[in-house]
């Protein structure tokens, strides 16, 4: 189980921190360029961003973060030499009923498929549940978003909601899935892997 | 070609931010109803605070977000408002809000004749694919009257919602365009 000395921010090959608004814009910009990462992200238009877009982007968050206090946005890092290798977010956040929606991605192609993307949620969802103390997360994914249906069902969330033919892409509708999560289950898993 | 603005009961008009200031102040004291519009705690708003907001998110005109006021047909007073905010027109896909302010209005089927309204123009002007909307595990009435204007439950959020104490599902319901057409097809054939 977790104690108050177990680190929130880092897991064995990865670690949240925060953004680096010198360095980080130039990589954030080469992912922008891909655009099946991009699709996978994203239910928007999306669109090839410039460095100094991405960093306008960054000025923004952070303000978010800094005045509204409902947005937790982190950079997801390599631990061996702290790289830029992806983001994990939670946003939206309502107080009063305590719901947040989290969104997670590696940006670095070769650092996918490793089971980062794993290691950044679990570190997310102890964040939501045992930081923020929300009662439930909610994760928006596109149907055709394989890995990501795969990565939070392996965590307990439960399909929830179904919107139907809610994205048209490449000329086909998709459905757009809403997963959930409740603190109580996470508990549950967590105390049952020990 | 019909007259896309009105119903058998209402017709939607342009919401003028200074007469509903007057009356969205006045609903506001009323908690039951602020319930049922949003999630977010339910507060009083001052006439100033809501004409502060109309006059920027209404008399902007944006090009994904289209107010109207509810006015019924035979006194043209107002009723209510509905609100269809385009997120994303790549999908081609708007949430829809609707409310009748006052308790001795609800009932009548004011809402349901703006909600076919609504659709009508959500499917026959804005071309949507579908039309989205969110409501409370506590507004069955409201559930019941979405139901009839044809949409479908697509799923619920497991206990977002957290009033007096208990907990809440956030309901899921969306009507595509060919749900509606199928069902407005019918009801012309049997009119």
């Amino acid at each position: 189980m977790f104690t108050i000395e177990t680190q929130l921010f880092e897991a064995q090959d990865v670690r949240l921190g925060p953004i680096d608004l010198e360095t980080h814009p130039a990589i954030e910009s080469r992912w922008t360029h891909d655009a099946e990462f991009m699709r996978l992200m994203e239910l928007k238009p999306i669109r090839p961003l410039s460095p100094a877009m991405v960093k306008k982007q960054y000025e923004a968050i952070e303000k978010e973060m800094d005045e509204q206090k409902n947005l937790f946005y982190f950079t997801i890092r390599a631990r061996e030499d702290d790289r830029l290798i992806g983001k994990a977010l939670i946003e939206y956040v309502d107080w009063s009923n305590g719901n947040g929606y989290i969104r997670l991605g590696i940006g670095e192609a070769e650092s996918r498929r490793r089971g980062y993307g794993s290691q950044a949620l679990s570190m997310l969802l102890r964040y939501a549940f045992g930081e923020l103390n929300l009662f439930r997360v909610t994760a928006v994914v596109p149907a055709y978003n394989e890995g990501a249906i795969h990565l939070f069902q392996k965590f307990g969330f439960m399909e929830e909601v179904r919107r139907r033919k809610a994205l048209f892409r490449d000329g086909e509708f998709w459905d757009v899935i809403g997963f959930g999560l409740l603190n109580a289950e996470w508990q549950e898993s967590v105390l049952a892997r020990g | 070609m019909d007259d896309l603005y009105r119903g058998s009961l209402v017709r939607l008009s342009a919401a003028d931010s200074q007469e509903i200031s007057k009356s969205f102040s006045a609903s506001s004291r009323d908690s039951e109803l602020m319930r049922l519009f949003g999630t977010g705690p339910t507060r009083t708003y001052s006439e100033k605070a809501v004409k502060a907001f109309y006059e920027k998110e209404v008399d902007a005109i944006s090009e994904n977000h289209f107010w109207f006021s509810i006015r019924s047909l035979e006194d043209d007073r107002l009723l209510g408002e509905t609100d269809l905010q385009v997120d994303n027109w790549m999908a081609r896909e708007a949430f829809i809000g609707i409310g009748i302010y006052k308790r001795e209005d609800w009932g009548k089927g004011y809402g349901t004749d703006a909600m076919s309204l609504a659709l009508r123009f959500a499917f026959l002007e804005l071309n949507l694919q579908r039309v989205s909307l969110t409501v409370f595990e506590y507004n069955p009435r409201a559930i019941r009257s979405y139901e009839k204007a044809g949409f479908r439950h697509e799923g619920r959020l497991r206990s977002a919602l957290l009033k007096d104490g208990k907990r809440w599902d956030m309901i899921y319901m969306g009507i595509l365009f060919e749900d509606w057409k199928a069902l407005y097809d019918d009801r012309k054939t049997a009119s």
